[in-house]
């Protein structure tokens, strides 16, 4: 019952840092049944510690890996490296079994002729199916014990006794809790979202205020917590269908629906209150804003129409912006632009990632640009790679940063642009994957390098400042 | 039938071993299935075993093949209410409801794709297994015009199925958050009441 690596990384933390996983995975096979062994708990519980393994090995690689800052969640479904290593781990990765109608794998089955096939897939066509409910019976330990041959019966059996094994109690272990909250409030990611806002914050042109950013950054973790929560609580039916997500919490049936719901009105609730009362009510609002516009429109939207990706972006956008109005208190154009800058780079990011992924949202019923309108979403993500390239202009003119800034993010843009435009003509999985991976480390690099050209002073001549403060608009080497 | 009911009362020995320690101070979702909703479900066949329902808290089994949803078995209370038996039909009719969907659509995605495999290889001229005798498999982009039809073929029914399952994923959360309240109320006052018949009569 082995699962893939980062069961929820859709892309934010570092796919380099899955990269590593992926290469470490049957290491940490060992590792987890290993832990198995020492641990006294029983053998069925193992995942979880196999998960905690994973967790950790998460951590300490993203604290030495770099900083990947991805907005709030859409469902960005990852792992293209599940993809890649299909078929080396398929042994080992418990992928959802695609059912074989035509069965042409499975080897002609002795009773062929004589046994009946089950009662329960009389209803379904029975001839075709026939091969299939060899298969599907046999994976589906539908109990009759009389199968004749000797080898069937005991793997039947050892089969059934294993699954019968996994049937647990909803007891929730205090001792879980933790682990079960970082998985529903997808903590790695509320973890780049609460970045992407401390950018902002740090961007905004007033004096560094840190009891101010912890609060922001604390408040905007904790509605980013909330907002996560309830995603997993709308979707557990289609999570349990997609390989990447099928480990979840609610998906996994460790707690119960109103026990995650719970959960997410205990983060949300206060974080926007902290948002409102200790910063200002309008950081508050957009908090509270974007809990509903992910929660309510972006997760409903996905299943009904393409607009699900702009809404998506507006959502990753407005973390940002939060920053800066928790900063300064206004909504300024420079805070817009922080956001446009998210908004712009959740298409290239989005697109090439949900590229590989064609045939999972297809069958889970998620409307995707990528599925149902392929050329639009290559020409959308070079087009807002090309935007990444004018908003950078833009940056000096709403005195954001110094003219410095657009120089020296060209050759970044530049090269996302030319990994887009690749993709737009060739259309195929390696240039989408190229294209995520260039996305994963552009954005930070783009946040790092506005944040060295910020512009200290509002003032063309800086007669106001201190002079002290003028080496400062250079960026420091 | 006979032999999942001696399987079951094998199995239910090595149940007794976890001791209820931790109760869920709230009796959330409480339901005792019966064995019978299991016989009435022929469609799309689940697991053959289901562990006996216990009075504190709900099992939960493996993953199933079809639909990859985790069946449930509720749990039921002594003296369960009438709202703690609503909550618990809910439930289990939305489960059932849910993993004749999925199972369908895993189904229905899995045969189609086939045939459309098996279609745009005849019509390339190839057969289904390569010299190798591994199975041939179309491009990615070949492949995406399945992917396409298959979503724009069933839009309506998803778009049904998301409008009925939130609806009833409200209904049972508002139900369960009720039933927690109750029963909250009812530790509370029992309590209250026990400490008032404690006090020694003077």
């Amino acid at each position: 019952m082995y699962k893939t690596p980062c069961s929820r990384l859709s892309g934010f933390v570092g796919v380099s840092v899955k990269q590593k996983l992926a290469q470490n995975v049957p290491r940490c096979n060992q590792i987890a049944r290993s832990l198995i062994q020492l641990h006294r708990r029983e053998p069925s519980n193992w995942l979880t510690y196999q998960h905690l393994n994973f967790l950790k090995r998460q951590y300490v690689s993203k604290n030495t890996g770099e900083l990947h800052q991805r907005a709030i969640p859409k469902q960005a479904p990852a792992l293209i490296i599940v993809d890649e290593r299909d078929d080396s781990i398929e042994r080992q990765v418990e992928r959802i079994p695609t059912i074989n109608p035509a069965a042409t794998d499975a080897a002609p089955q002795p009773e062929d002729g004589t046994h009946k096939p089950q009662t329960e897939f009389s209803h379904l066509k029975p001839t075709a199916e026939n091969a299939a409910v060899q298969n599907v019976s046999a994976s589906c330990k539908a109990g009759s014990p009389d199968e004749p041959p000797h080898v069937q019966v005991e793997t039947e059996e050892e089969k059934q006794a294993r699954l019968d094994r996994q049937w647990k109690q909803l007891k929730v272990d205090r001792a879980d809790l933790p682990d079960i909250y970082a998985r529903l409030s997808k903590i790695k990611l509320t973890a780049l979202v609460v970045t992407t806002a401390a950018a902002g914050f740090a961007m905004a042109p007033v004096p560094f205020d840190p009891i101010i950013f912890f609060v922001s950054s604390l408040g905007t973790g904790l509605a980013s917590c909330a907002a996560n929560s309830i995603n997993q609580y709308f979707e557990m039916p289609f999570d349990s269908n997609m390989n990447r997500t099928k480990n979840r919490p609610l998906v996994r049936g460790q707690i119960s629906p109103l026990h995650a719901v719970s959960f997410a009105l205990a983060c949300g609730v206060p974080g926007v209150a902290l948002l409102t009362l200790a910063v200002n009510p309008l950081t508050g609002f957009l908090g509270a804003l974007n809990i509903f516009l992910y929660t309510c429109c972006y997760t409903p939207l996905k299943r009904l129409s393409i607009t699900n990706t702009w809404v998506g972006a507006v959502v990753g956008a407005i973390p940002p912006v939060m920053g800066w109005t928790a900063a300064t208190g206004c909504l300024e154009p420079g805070a817009l632009l922080l956001g446009g800058f998210l908004y712009s780079w959740q298409f290239p990011h989005f697109n090439a990632l949900s590229w590989n992924l064609r045939e999972d949202y297809s069958r889970g019923g998620y409307r995707m640009m990528s599925v149902t309108h392929p050329t639009m979403c290559k020409r959308v993500a070079l087009r807002h790679s090309l935007g990444l390239i004018g908003l950078s202009t833009l940056a000096p003119v709403l005195d954001v940063t110094t003219w410095t800034f657009p120089i020296i993010s060209l050759p970044i843009n530049l090269y996302i642009s030319y990994l887009a435009f690749r993709f737009y003509h060739k259309g195929d999985r390696s240039s989408a994957r190229k294209l995520f991976f260039c996305s994963l480390w552009h954005l930070p690099m783009l946040l790092l390098l506005a944040l060295t050209c910020k512009k200290y002073s509002r003032n063309q001549e800086g007669a106001t400042l201190p002079a002290a403060s003028l080496p400062l608009t250079l960026p420091a080497n | 039938m006979a032999a999942r009911t001696a399987a079951a009362a094998g199995r239910s020995s090595c149940r007794s071993f976890c001791p209820s320690s931790l109760r869920l101070s709230a009796a959330v979702g409480s339901s005792r299935l019966c064995t019978q909703v299991a016989q009435k479900d022929k469609l799309v066949k689940r697991s053959a075993y289901r562990p006996e329902p216990s009075s504190t808290h709900d099992w939960v089994g493996p993953p199933n093949p079809l639909s990859n949803l985790r069946p449930i078995v509720y749990h039921i209370p002594e003296n369960e209410t009438e709202l703690e038996k609503r909550l618990r039909n809910l439930r289990q009719e939305t489960e059932d409801w849910n993993h004749n969907f999925w199972a369908k659509q895993n189904i229905t995605f899995s045969k189609e794709k086939e045939a459309f495999i098996i279609s745009q290889l005849k019509a390339k001229g190839l057969t289904l297994r390569d010299e190798d005798g591994r199975r041939r498999s179309l491009s990615s982009e070949e492949m995406a015009v399945f992917y396409k039809s298959f979503l724009d073929k069933n839009r309506l029914r998803h778009a049904n199925y998301n409008k009925e399952w939130y609806r009833r994923n409200f209904t049972i959360t508002l139900l369960m958050a009720r039933v927690t309240l109750n029963s909250v109320w009812r530790t509370v006052s029992e309590r209250d009441s026990s400490k008032k018949n404690g006090t020694p009569t003077s």
